[in-house]
């Protein structure tokens, strides 16, 4: 499995370190059932077989986070954006994953 | 079904005879319409709870369903390694009963699946890593574990041929546990079968679950490639595919599926009769009765559903090795396979009852599914006749994320990749 970042190219895997899904949110602390949002956003995960969005971090490059699409299945990678984007894109439509 | 008892007289009748009078040691039964208990995942802790639900709790009319064949998952995949050296209360007692079924399990289920009680020896390299490894042996010894503190003469004298010099990480001793060791980890797989199949249990192969059916908030069956089939209750044990097939349930788990890799060398005469595991260097190995050295590593680190990993975890793996042990250097890697680790989220499994009614989970086993496999079964066999959980797992909820009752024996937090 090779990355390839959107601002180095295509790496070698061990450049790079993994945090997680990222389609959690970080819930807002405020709101009324914010315990168990937090347990959810802390603890569960859908664990998906197939597609999954996650959160890797090129430590031996640019040292970006990077937001990937990948099969779990096969290691297939579908799309690398940067997550700062991708956080910056969701602020503006207002879209939660 | 009476199948064959192993002894010495049979087995020299049978000389005798040929070989003519061997029964299979299961049967390959149809699928019933209902049965009382269901266990989903037809692997060590499936076999085992049925075995032990219907040997010591009673329970008739159980079925154990298998997508693939049995023991084709994990308990066929890992690196074989018996021990109990846990240090949270809510692991030791677990592991210890774990432990001492293990060693009468052959016995027990008149099956030799090669229970060798070699030892095994945590390295430590630092002053801080020896406190680490004396609190753990002082809490194994309190709760009645064996545990011995070795210091770096005491290591040489089980293994000589250790690097003890080098630089980043020199052996200063390590912490030995002389009742682990190792099992042939297929013969665990086949005995439970052999054993529940004698006591009745119908093991189901290649019938894959691709529903769970509920009514009314309670689960009342499965649906399977090999049709419809009822129960009163339904046991998962589905090691790393357990989010999929909770999920068929509408449950979402604490847990994320990620693949460990093993390794396994050409054969060589007898060199390492002990498990020794290189914490530092993310190394552990032991040598299998073939000659092969088995050994492995870390997780590969990203959530994966394929059993198979990549090549910079198999260097760092191999690096590990050479560190630790050059004299194997020229030993040429003859196979090495990935398997699909239920990583919950604080290392530690979960046996317990369901939002749902009449389904039960044991999942989250991470990498240390193996040695626990007669405790797992033990105790999901109780819960599934009783209702509530043996006195050993009371700890293994599945609300403890929920309430911050987690069992975090690395201390890493909510990180399932760092367990």
């Amino acid at each position: 499995m090779r990355i390839t970042c959107p601002h180095c190219g295509n790496r070698s895997l061990d450049e790079f370190i993994y945090l997680g899904d990222a389609t959690v949110q970080r819930p807002d602390p405020a709101r009324p059932d914010a315990l168990a949002a937090f347990v959810d956003y802390v603890y569960q995960r859908e664990n998906p077989v197939g597609r999954h969005r996650e959160l890797w971090y090129h430590n031996a490059g640019c040292h970006a986070w990077l937001v990937v699409t990948r099969d779990v299945r096969t290691h297939e990678i579908f799309g690398v954006e940067p997550a700062k984007e991708v956080s910056l894109s969701e602020k503006t439509t207002g879209a939660a994953r | 079904m009476a199948n064959d008892r192993f002894s010495i007289f049979k087995v020299i009748s049978e000389a005798l005879g040929g070989h003519k009078g061997w029964q299979p040691m299961w049967r390959e039964p149809e699928p019933k319409p209902a049965y009382d208990v269901i266990i989903v995942g037809g692997g060590g802790h499936g076999l085992a709870a049925a075995y032990y639900l219907a040997k010591v709790y009673g329970v008739k009319n159980i079925a154990v369903v298998e997508k693939g064949w049995i023991g084709s998952g994990n308990v066929g995949r890992n690196t074989t390694i018996i021990r109990s050296n846990y240090l949270l209360p809510g692991n030791v007692p677990f592991y210890e009963l774990s432990m001492k079924l293990w060693e009468g399990l052959e016995q027990d289920f008149n099956y030799n699946a090669m229970i060798s009680q070699r030892g095994i020896i945590n390295l430590f390299h630092s002053d801080a890593q020896r406190d680490a490894y004396v609190r753990r042996g002082n809490a194994m010894r309190l709760h009645g574990v064996d545990a011995e503190l070795l210091d770096a003469a005491g290591v040489k004298k089980h293994l000589p041929f250790l690097n003890f010099t080098n630089n980043r990480f020199p052996i200063q001793g390590g912490l030995r546990q002389a009742r682990g060791g190792t099992v042939r980890h297929d013969a665990v797989a086949w005995g439970y079968a052999r054993g529940a199949d004698a006591q009745g249990v119908d093991i189901i192969q290649s019938c894959e679950v691709t529903g769970i059916r509920t009514e009314k908030g309670r689960a009342v069956g499965i649906e399977t490639t090999r049709g419809y089939i009822g129960a009163k209750k339904i046991g998962l044990a589905c090691a790393g595919n357990s989010s999929r097939v909770a999920s068929m349930a509408g449950l979402n788990l604490p847990i994320e599926s990620h693949v460990l890799q093993a390794f396994v060398s050409e054969g060589i005469k007898p060199f390492i009769d002990t498990v020794v595991t290189f914490g530092a260097g993310h190394f552990y190995i032991s040598q299998s009765d073939k000659g092969g050295l088995v050994f492995g590593g870390d997780l590969d680190g990203y959530n994966s559903y394929a059993q198979r990993g990549n090549l910079p975890t198999i260097e760092d793996v191999c690096e590990g090795g050479m560190a630790l042990m050059p004299a194997i250097g020229r030993v040429r890697l003859l196979r090495h396979w990935g398997g699909i680790m239920d990583m919950s989220m604080d290392g530690s499994p979960i046996i317990d009852k369901t939002p749902i009614d009449g389904l039960y989970l044991n999942a989250g086993w991470c990498y240390g599914g193996f040695k626990a496999t007669p405790a797992s079964g033990f105790c999901f066999a109780h819960l599934l006749a009783k209702d509530e959980m043996h006195s050993v797992g009371t700890a293994y909820r599945l609300d403890r994320f929920a309430t911050g009752h987690t069992i975090d024996e690395k201390g890493v937090g909510a990180q399932p990749n760092l367990h």
